[in-house]
């Protein structure tokens, strides 16, 4: 019994030690949480921003003589999800700052917690304006979806020439409702008439038979169909818009950059166009080179716009915390709103007063298979 | 509407009704044979379409020999899951089981994630499948005439074994009465073990054809398909063959056409499936081809 007691209480002294141990090595670190969707639908986006973000991990691994932790928090594609994510980012982890997440729901979703924690954030390839809006911790380094929506609406009425439009959504998506209410606002405007978005379909993320809401569209004979959306259900639909015998060009916006997009559409999505924000195509700064250069080399791919994005993310918090000298959070954010000229591998960042990136937009195609460059848009 | 977009709509509906009655007859036969719900089903079917993918994409076996093959192996999965989360609580109340059931479930999803990543998968679709025939102004895959086929084989087959041969008596025995059965010198466990196969095969029939019309796989693919499966089954009359069938064409034509006539109530798809349930149930505490029968005290 005695003995007993004594191995438990020499246990208790180990485990004491350890703890401590890590106590002492955790404040050598500053931890920068990855809120990024890891599982679920919009998983193969979520992780291509954790490569760009793991990426410029391993080539920045120190800021302030500290080492940088990465904590990866999985918000599973789901708002619920994210919430609980976000929390944990920052109540139990104490993360100095958040980047991510791919899709603008799931970014919503963490915007009170963060604000509320006051734990900077920086999403690297969530559009929808309601992100940053009254949120002074939110910050992003890509464009916003009026812009993207324009950047559409241009597109498909002067290089379409398209002038009856249909919208296929995905409803409980805040992203796809965003981005398609201002395609629609600006094709109205270029037309000039009230009546050129001939139909809107609405899905939910996650459905697979989307042959009525194609049947509905097919009927009225729209010259383009707009479908931003999440890339699974977008190349669902566009295949199955060709087995239904629906011919006219499918449109989109830059959730369709991912690999899966191609292998799960194959040949139906061929010739579809979206817009998005960076391409290897046409590098704009030194750090991009940089980038594009050590992305093939780690991962053995093309580096698509969102991993881009989050390795600005990255890159642009380690610079601001080099600002402000300290890992206090509240000075961190001020330098990070302070951020003007920073050049990132997708572009000069210059944030605004809602901490918004002000960039241009890349539109591309897919062509044999592949994502192809086809032009660059400089906002007004 | 036009005759024209009707019939566009009606052959879609019933190309999606035919897929969920081929999975609600699997759920149904469980239920009937054991009383038990095996919400274990729609991840089953999930399992079948990742032995698809890696028998076609990973190891180049041709599509012919690769279907058969993931019928077998998605059998023995599910015996294997009825030994391990079932066996064990054969003399447990019900709701155990039912527990059992939901664990089962939740354990083959995450198992997926963490095996073969949470990226979705394309479905590897043989192009004799795919190809869409036009009739008239209706375009119509060739999708569309095997599943309904397919069903139907799949329902004779079972009936038939269920009511003409010696393992379906057995069956039959073992749903009425574990002890009498037992003590008539059935083999429970064997005769369990073997409506479990059966019905994962079942599933996998289903997860076949699913991943051929929607080419897309992931780890929790299989919860909506069941849940929805599960409710056709119900409207049927749960433990009725038949009922499932009809019940799933009510589903999936259902489904189409409150899409095609109100468009605007699309997000509200996944409801109309819960609230048909609710209609169904109400007039018909036992579904459309439920016995009425009372319950054992």
């Amino acid at each position: 019994m005695r003995r007993r007691l004594a191995i438990f209480l020499l246990l208790l002294v180990v485990l004491a030690l350890v703890g401590a141990g890590c106590i002492k090595k955790e404040s050598n670190v500053i931890k920068i949480g990855v809120f990024e969707p890891i599982t679920g639908a919009n998983a193969a986006g979520g992780q291509l921003e954790v490569e760009g973000i793991q990426l410029a991990n391993k080539l920045y691994p120190e800021v302030l003589g500290k080492k940088v932790e990465l904590v990866i928090a999985d918000n599973k594609s789901d708002k619920v999800e994210a919430a609980t994510a976000a929390a944990r980012l920052v109540e139990k982890e104490k993360v100095t700052a958040i980047i991510g997440s791919w899709g603008s729901s799931l970014s919503m979703a963490a915007g009170d917690i963060v604000r509320q924690g006051k734990v900077p954030t920086v999403g690297a390839s969530c559009t929808n304006p309601l992100v940053t809006a009254g949120n002074d911790y939110y910050f992003r380094v890509c464009f916003i979806d009026p812009f993207q929506g324009t950047v559409m609406a241009n597109y498909a009425y002067k290089n379409l020439n398209a002038r009856k439009a249909a919208i296929i959504q995905e409803v409980n998506n805040d992203y796809a409702v965003g981005l398609a209410k201002f395609f629609m606002d600006s094709f109205k405007q270029l037309t000039g008439d009230e009546n050129s978005i001939v139909a809107v379909a609405n899905y939910n993320t996650g459905d697979q038979d989307f042959s009525a809401q194609l049947t509905n569209v097919k009927a009225k004979n729209p010259d383009v169909i707009f479908a931003p959306g999440n890339f699974t259900e977008s190349a669902l639909i566009i295949s199955q818009a060709k087995k239904l015998g629906i011919t006219c060009p499918f449109i989109g916006g830059d959730t369709w950059e991912t690999q899966e997009f191609l292998d799960i559409g194959k040949e139906a999505v061929e010739g579809a166009v979206f817009s998005t924000f960076f391409a290897t195509e046409t590098p704009i700064t030194a750090e991009s080179a940089k980038f594009i250069e050590a992305y093939r080399k780690e991962y053995g791919k093309e580096p698509a716009a969102v991993a881009a994005l989050g390795y600005d993310a990255y890159i642009l918090i380690l610079d601001a915390l080099k600002r402000a000298g300290t890992t206090d959070r509240v000075k961190l954010r001020d330098e990070i709103a302070k951020t003007k000229d920073f050049p990132g591998a997708a572009g000069v960042i210059t944030l605004d007063a809602n901490g918004d990136a002000i960039k241009n937009a890349v539109i591309k195609v897919v062509k044999d298979g592949k994502f192809a460059y086809l032009d660059t848009i400089t906002p007004q | 509407m036009t005759l024209d977009l009707f019939l566009q709509h009606l052959s879609n509906g019933i190309s999606l009704g035919s897929l969920y009655a081929l999975i609600a007859i699997g759920y149904t036969m469980v239920y009937g044979i054991l009383r038990l719900i095996n919400f274990a089903h729609g991840d089953i079917f999930m399992m079948a379409t990742y032995f698809a993918f890696f028998g076609i994409v990973t190891f180049g076996i041709p599509w012919f020999i690769t279907f058969p093959l993931v019928l077998v192996l998605t059998a023995v999965l599910g015996m294997g899951v009825e030994a391990v989360a079932y066996r064990p609580l054969r003399d447990a109340p019900k709701i155990s089981v039912l527990i059992s059931a939901i664990g089962a479930s939740f354990f083959l999803e995450n198992l997926t994630i963490v095996l073969f990543g949470g990226v979705p998968k394309p479905f590897p679709a043989p192009k004799i499948f795919t190809d869409v025939v036009q009739v008239g102004t209706v375009s119509i895959q060739k999708l569309t005439f095997y599943i309904p086929v397919v069903t139907l084989i799949s329902l004779l087959g079972l009936v038939y074994l269920i009511n003409k041969t010696k393992t379906g008596m057995a069956m039959r025995a073992v749903s009425m009465d574990h002890e009498t059965a037992r003590v008539m010198g059935i083999n429970i466990n064997r005769t369990i073990s073997f409506t479990f196969g059966l019905g994962s095969l079942l599933a996998a029939v289903g997860g076949i054809m699913w991943g051929l019309k929607f080419p897309q796989i992931q780890p929790l693919m299989g919860v909506i398909p069941g849940l929805k499966c599960f409710i056709a089954a119900v409207i049927g009359g749960i433990g009725n063959i038949g009922g499932a069938v009809i019940g799933g064409f009510i589903l999936g034509i259902g489904e189409i056409m409150l899409i095609a006539f109100l468009p605007n109530l699309t997000g509200y798809r996944d409801a109309f499936a819960f609230v048909l349930l609710i209609l169904i149930l109400m007039s018909k505490p036992t579904g459309i081809l439920g016995e009425k029968t009372a319950e054992k005290v």
